[in-house]
């Protein structure tokens, strides 16, 4: 079945389009883009999208969908239903999930289940190390082969050096990166917040931004010594985006990523001990928000990742100490990420790179552009659409964020994985 | 003028009139307990629960016989009893507490913000008897009420803390109280042992005590816990003794009959020596006063703010 | 709602000789001054018991220990009122054991007042006898007690108030009516 989306906005970084075209779908791919009006229109189910942007299918590079393992908290079928309706239509699932994404089995057994219950392409990420213990290498050969797309022990840091300068190089054989949660767990220790003022006030144990701070220090230089793809996670902290910055001016084929909360909020948000803004690495300062949104700007951070990790309510309503980490995001990535265009931080196109492009050409995956004859990911978004988040209407299994209320502006109002609606 | 809060969660956010208010009535609640007959009606029917997560005999204790010079009916529960070392959340504990129709909910619990929890999701006052390294306002009050009764004022004192600010409740309870009315405060301990930004609450960091203590009316010396020294924060008890223990020589360079307080129980010879604990110390008077303080807090959060919430 | 003077009970002259009768009366009463211990309830009786005392003292020439009663912690609308009441100081520095205590208050009216004072005086020892002494007696009683020693009864309608102003707190004294 043929679809045409006449008249739309669109936005297609790899193409340096950022005008009103229409595109033609045929079947799974894109059959043609071209002036509106150009492309004939005959049999095919039209799309009127006026006034809409239309751009690559978002693809969101750290997710938790905890499936297997926590199915409570969120699965492949709801986890991937909300990145759809979030306007994402590719996902990289991280693999503590239980048991650890290791092996081939369980990347084979995730792959599985997307491709039965899946509303988004799902790319698995295996372990760094067996277990993500941080002891001994897990078989990348054999998870690059049944299907992941890079490597991460998140959840944690990778802390022997040692050991990360082995997975660096091994993941060299792949090609693959590797993904990294820089933390240095000593220096973190049993911490829940950031570490300032507002720790002290609330008595809480703080995490210094120098747990982060230095380990991407360090996995730079291993990056440098092993000429490893070395891709940063969440990143959240004024130094680490010195780092970053000073990394990629050496030329080194290092990356990096934050989440929209890190871009959107502060330490304050943790005030009254609200565990919905409890997540690793913390919340920082607005000095931090602030250089990581100069970060997006320069294109020292490449990505806009979500690190969606579902919880349970009852989880989360404890004591502040005992609450996990982390928080939703697939549903309201988009909306928060046009802030900054409505800020004028990110234009639409600089927005659209760091959501679909950049994670794609990242990840060696053959998707993020509209190009003629690429797989039909499309995603159609109303700009000036002004919603009011609402957990209880989530897709994700679980409802654990602090933007409940929010009031935004912008959202994706279509989602197409490869041709279907 | 009553308490604008049905709980008292901590001295933070408290006015200083409202401070006053209850070093105020405590006086009157002090009286009480100097009679022969050391009860009032005034809580009379009113059920008074002790949820304690953490052993502490003397707060314990204190919210205990205030609770019943009030007449209340008091019940203690301590994690060692309760359902609590089944897996129960705070949450359904607290909810199961409310549902034998509890009117104070007293609460020491290892986790900071966890009385601040429970109280916005309970129609029961709650009172925070101490929460992880957050706040102990009781015994902040019953600390500026004994400072006010020894010296008569507040305003203008200086007041020196001493020990581990980083994981003290007591300090930061102090800290706020004592600022709110007017104190001057100076806080010391090793650097390991200052939290971050303590300067933006208004005191002056030392590291020195010889010099923090300089000069001084009242000096708070801290318990340290000696499990932080596994934790890295503090060499060795030797020399933490030598460089932050109040001893005859230290305090002598205090103000003219400075006073010397403790929360309890002390270590003694490490962070107060025995014959400044023994001599020179209002740690006693620190207790009575606790249980007037807490008479008097229990008495003003079962009146007023509480009809104002229901 | 803003209440208005209706009526002038007693003027300051009137207050007087109603306070020099009760004197003598309490002296009457109890054969004179020994063993008598006067407790102003606060905060309208405290003044009143200081100014019996003194009457007291110049009739009979002798000093007779004088109190102060604070019946917050003994009310029985704790629970129900909206704002806490502010205990003020009680001072009894004297034993009430085997004396003749006389309760002093302004104005009495449905009595719960007084059993508060009655169970908190109580506390403080066994008295060998209790007496009241009130300068204006309202009526409107709700409880069975009664006082001892009146300086006016006075009618009134539950709706009015009657209002005790001293020169102690800075007032023209006088007692008056208020009402709607
Ligand atoms: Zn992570
Ligand atoms: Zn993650």
């Amino acid at each position: 079945m043929n679809i045409l989306i006449k008249n739309g906005h669109v936005v297609d970084p790899a193409n340096k389009v950022d005008e009103k075209l229409d595109i033609l779908i045929s079947g799974n791919r894109i059959a043609g883009i071209g002036k509106p009006g150009s492309i004939g229109s005959e049999g095919a189910q039209v799309m009127d999208a006026s006034g809409k942007v239309v751009v690559p299918g978002l693809i969101d590079m750290h997710v938790h969908l905890r499936e297997p393992g926590y199915e409570y908290k969120e699965n492949i079928a709801t986890g991937t239903a909300a990145a759809k309706a979030g306007g994402f239509t590719s996902l990289c699932c991280m693999p503590n999930t239980n048991p650890v994404n290791d092996t081939g089995s369980v990347t084979e057994f995730i792959l599985s289940q997307a491709a039965k219950s899946g509303s988004a392409r799902v790319y698995p990420v295996g372990a760094v190390t067996k277990g993500s213990k941080g002891e001994e290498l897990a078989e990348m050969g054999e998870l690059h082969g049944s299907g992941c797309v890079a490597v991460s022990d998140d959840g944690r840091p990778v802390m022997n050096g040692a050991i990360m300068r082995r997975a660096m190089e091994y993941s060299k054989i792949f090609g693959i990166p590797v993904l990294s949660h820089c933390e240095d767990a000593n220096l973190s220790a049993k911490g829940v917040m950031n570490e300032g003022a507002l720790s002290t006030e609330l008595g809480l144990r703080g995490i210094p931004s120098a747990a982060e701070d230095s380990m991407t220090a360090r996995d730079i230089f291993l990056a440098e010594l092993t000429g490893c793809r070395l891709h940063l996670c969440h990143v959240s902290t004024k130094g680490a985006v010195a780092l970053i910055r000073e990394a990629k001016a050496r030329g080194l084929a290092v990356t990096a990523e934050t989440c929209p909360h890190y871009f959107t909020l502060t330490d304050e948000a943790v005030r009254g001990y609200n565990t919905m803004a409890k997540m690793n690495p913390p919340l920082r300062t607005a000095e931090d928000v602030q250089a990581i949104k100069e970060g997006l700007r320069d294109g020292t951070i490449d990505v806009i990742a979500t690190d969606h990790a579902p919880h349970g309510m009852d989880e989360k309503t404890v004591e502040f100490e005992y609450a996990p980490f982390g928080i939703v995001g697939l549903e309201t990535a988009l909306g928060l990420s046009l802030r900054l265009v409505q800020e004028g931080v990110l234009s639409l196109t600089d927005l659209v790179r760091k959501m679909s492009l950049n994670p794609a050409v990242i990840l060696k995956i053959n998707r993020g552009t509209l190009s003629s004859g690429a797989e039909a990911d499309i995603t159609i978004i109303d700009p000036d659409l002004e919603w009011t988040v609402d957990a209880a209407v989530f897709k994700s299994r679980s409802r654990n964020t602090p933007f409940d209320g929010w009031k935004l502006k912008g959202r994706a109002v279509q989602t197409i994985m490869g041709g279907r609606v | 003028m009553s308490l604008s809060s049905k709980d008292l969660l901590g001295i933070k956010g408290m006015s200083p009139e409202e401070i006053r208010l209850v070093l105020d009535t405590a006086a009157s609640f002090k009286d009480v307990s100097e009679r022969d007959i050391k009860k009032v009606p005034a809580l009379r029917g009113k059920t008074v629960i002790n949820l304690f997560y953490e052993p502490s005999t003397r707060t314990r204790t204190s919210f205990e016989l205030a609770g019943k010079r009030l007449s209340a009916d008091v019940l203690n529960i301590s994690t060692t009893t309760s359902s609590v070392v089944k897996g129960e959340t705070l949450l359904d504990t607290a909810r199961n507490i409310e549902a034998m129709k509890c009117d104070v909910l007293i609460l020491r619990h290892p986790c900071s913000g966890a009385p601040a929890f429970l109280a916005s999701r309970l129609k029961s006052s709650v009172i925070n008897a101490g929460d992880g390294f957050h706040e102990h306002p009781t015994q902040a009050l019953l600390d500026l009420f004994t400072i006010r009764e020894k010296l008569g004022t507040i305003e203008g004192r200086t007041v020196a803390i001493v020990g581990d600010i980083a994981h003290s409740r007591v300090a930061r309870s102090n800290i706020y109280g004592l600022t709110a009315l007017g104190a001057r405060v100076r806080v010391c301990g090793p650097a390991t042992m200052i939290p971050y930004g303590i300067e933006q609450s208004g005191v002056e960091v030392f590291y020195d005590a010889d010099r923090a203590v300089d000069g001084v009316d009242v000096i708070m010396t801290l318990r340290l816990q000696l499990e932080r020294q596994a934790a890295g924060l503090f060499p060795g008890v030797r020399e933490y003794a030598r460089l932050y223990g109040l001893n005859r020589d230290r305090l002598s360079r205090a103000g003219k009959n400075a006073m010397v307080m403790h929360p309890g129980p002390m270590n003694r010879g490490v962070e107060i020596s025995s014959d400044v604990a023994d001599s020179s110390s209002v740690i006693l008077d620190q207790v009575t006063n606790g249980v007037a303080v807490r008479m008097a807090i229990m008495f003003l959060l079962s009146g007023g703010a509480k009809a104002e919430a229901s | 709602m803003t209440m208005n003077e209706k009526a002038l009970i007693l003027d300051k002259s009137g207050i007087d000789r109603a306070l020099t009768r009760i004197s003598h009366e309490i002296l009457e009463k109890n054969r004179g001054a020994k063993s008598i211990a006067l407790v102003g309830i606060q905060k309208g009786g405290v003044h009143l018991a200081g100014r019996l005392a003194a009457k007291i003292r110049e009739i009979e020439g002798v000093d007779i220990p004088v109190g102060s009663l604070d019946i917050t912690m003994y009310r029985d609308d704790l629970g129900t009122r909206k704002s806490q009441p502010v205990p003020k100081a009680t001072d009894i520095s004297f034993d009430v054991q085997d004396r003749v205590i006389v309760l002093v208050d302004d104005v009495l009216f449905t009595g719960r007042t007084i059993r508060a004072a009655l169970n908190s005086i109580m506390d403080y020892g066994r008295p060998m006898r209790i007496q009241l002494a009130v300068l204006v007696d309202r009526g409107h009683r709700e409880l069975p007690i009664r006082a001892d020693f009146v300086g006016k009864n006075l009618p009134t309608s539950s709706k009015e108030k009657v209002k005790v102003l001293l020169a102690e707190d800075g007032e023209e004294e006088k007692v008056v009516i208020l009402a709607e």
